[in-house]
């Protein structure tokens, strides 16, 4: 068939072969997932059922059943004294996914460039491509510990940069910012005009200090569009549901091309969605302080083991250096997958900067971990 | 909870050493910390969860629950009675309770004859015992927070980003 030139721009994801390679094989231990171990906690999945039951079955309001809206706002108000209008600046979507597609898709003018931070989550730079728009990548040093600078922002910007889309904590990095540091990246974005788009889907899992939200930062609500959802506080990704908040007029936008793509978000989504928000934050905490634990474990051990590595502000994940292997990241990859049965993520996967990193996730179980961490070892160690 | 006791209870086989790791102290710190819990008796000891529903060979036991009803003894109440109850070998749990009766007396034992024998010989007639309801246990589902079954198979992807 004859097939869209813009779709084809877009670079297939190299990723895709070494996938494939570790789902063609048996008895691995993987530390290459990115979502929680954890199963959605049972109040959650009850409601769900429960909301079948009762014949919860039809399409909802495009912009999301309004007693989520409300809770959503209700939520964030109380957690981040922030304040969203749930009649027309809050929209819930099929997973940040598709929030952060519509996000783009709603500020892009064809032309217009778009500041992706690398690391970066893989879907950033074909949606923005696909939306019209130029990314253009800030690849951010490791002797910073890939953390964004506000210089970092001045040097990538010119008349045509419109957005920057900022990801805290990171994936796949686990960098987050604090308050201040926050700051600092704010009185850029104001100083260039600039539209940022939070994506801060893994907001609570930090660990060492209060996640801020971005439009919480002084001057920012007008100018920040916030992506959150239920994926990983509640355990919640195959749910597919999470949501934007903005100023009405993009909320307004987003809700346009989200009704005629999506339509709305599966009502059983968001009918357990409201059980998370309104009866989660225990098992929220819980899986926090574990999650806790496990960086601590994770990142001592392969400092031990040899791959240096930062310890990760937030999310489930660790990006430790692989350079003293003297391998590359997908030869690294392969070689431990061959030998070990151990995966993991190349660090490639999230922009050819990364080249010498991988990426680590800890959502595993301590004695998944152990026994990855001795193969590891063992890995090393046969390779010298 | 202490972070240590969270640890050990959900896997006692944790060694000090990972628990430092876990936790970023040192594992000599969580050694003392341990030896400390033990003298205090705030760690009784550590044992294996058997979930003996599958375990083939020897029929799996008997478990009962026992209402009691009791009259207190002057001067000490319930627990001079509750202490010689609970100190039968066939006593695995043994609670005061409030409602209608007094003491939750739970009996384990190989089938159900001795565990009626145990009531009727040495529960029931024990002075101040008013009377006994026996509950027997059909089927355990979930016993101190784990579920008897098989370990569910993780279900995702082997690998995502």
């Amino acid at each position: 068939m004859r097939t869209s030139k813009l779709a084809e721009h877009i670079p297939p994801s190299g990723i895709r072969v070494f996938f494939d390679l570790v789902l063609g094989m048996k008895d691995v231990i993987s530390l290459g997932i990115g979502e929680p171990d954890f199963v959605t906690p049972w109040n959650v999945r009850e409601a769900a059922i429960f909301s079948l039951e009762e014949g919860y079955t039809s399409y909802t309001s495009n912009k999301g059943i309004i007693e989520l809206r409300k809770d959503i706002s209700g939520y964030l108000e109380n957690k981040h004294d922030l304040k969203y209008d749930p009649e027309d600046e809050i929209l819930i979507t099929v997973g940040v996914s598709e929030a952060f597609d519509l996000a783009v898709r709603a500020i892009i003018n064809r032309g217009d460039k778009i500041l992706v931070p690398e690391p970066y989550y893989v879907s950033y730079g074909p949606l923005v491509t696909l939306a019209g728009g130029h990314p253009v990548f800030i690849r951010q040093s490791p002797e910073n510990g890939f953390k964004l600078t506000p210089e970092d922002i001045l040097k990538h910007c010119d008349n045509k940069t419109k957005a920057i889309i900022l990801n805290y904590p990171n994936n796949p990095t686990g960098v987050s910012y604090t308050r201040k540091e926050l700051n600092a990246i704010a009185k850029v974005i104001l100083k260039k005009n600039l539209i940022m788009i939070s994506d801060e889907i893994y907001g609570d899992l930090t660990y060492d200090f209060d996640h801020t939200a971005f439009p919480t930062l002084a001057k920012m609500k007008d100018r920040t569009i916030y992506l959150n959802g239920f994926s990983k506080s509640y355990a919640m990704t195959g749910w597919r549901i999470g949501y934007a908040c903005g100023p009405k007029d993009v909320i307004a936008m987003m809700t346009k091309i989200h009704q005629y793509t999506m339509l709305c978000a599966p009502i059983m989504s968001q009918m357990a969605a409201r059980e998370a928000l309104k009866n989660g934050e225990r098992s929220t905490r819980d899986m926090k302080r574990e999650y806790k634990r496990r960086r601590e474990y994770v990142v001592s051990g392969l400092n031990e083991v040899g791959l240096s590595c930062h310890k990760p502000e937030g999310a489930f994940y660790a990006f430790p250096s692989i350079k003293s292997s003297g391998l590359s990241s997908m030869e690294f990859a392969k070689k431990l997958l061959d030998k070990e049965r151990v995966a993991l993520v190349p660090g490639t996967a999230f922009g050819p900067s990364c080249e010498g990193y991988v990426r680590i996730s800890y959502a595993s179980s301590i004695s998944n971990i152990r026994e990855a961490l001795v193969r590891i070892k063992r890995f090393l160690c046969a390779q010298k | 909870m202490n972070e240590i006791l969270e640890i050990l209870e959900k896997d006692a086989r944790t060694t000090p050493e990972e628990i430092a790791r876990m936790t970023g102290s040192s594992a000599q710190a969580v050694k003392k910390a341990i030896k400390k819990f033990e003298k205090d008796g705030i760690i009784l000891k550590y044992k294996t969860v058997i979930n003996k529903e599958f375990v083939k060979d020897e029929g799996s036991d008997v478990r009962a629950l026992i209402e009691v009803k009791i009259t207190p003894k002057k001067d000490v109440g319930f627990n001079y009675l509750a202490e010689r109850i609970y100190q039968f070998p066939e006593v695995s749990a043994c609670y005061l309770m409030s409602g209608t009766y007094d003491l939750l007396v739970v009996v384990e034992g190989k089938n159900i004859h001795t565990v009626s024998n145990f009531v009727s010989s040495k529960l029931a007639p024990m002075e101040n015992v008013r009377g006994t309801v026996t509950h027997f246990i059909l089927k355990k589902y979930k016993e101190d927070g784990d579920i008897l079954r098989q370990a569910k198979r993780d279900k995702r992807e082997a690998i995502s980003l």
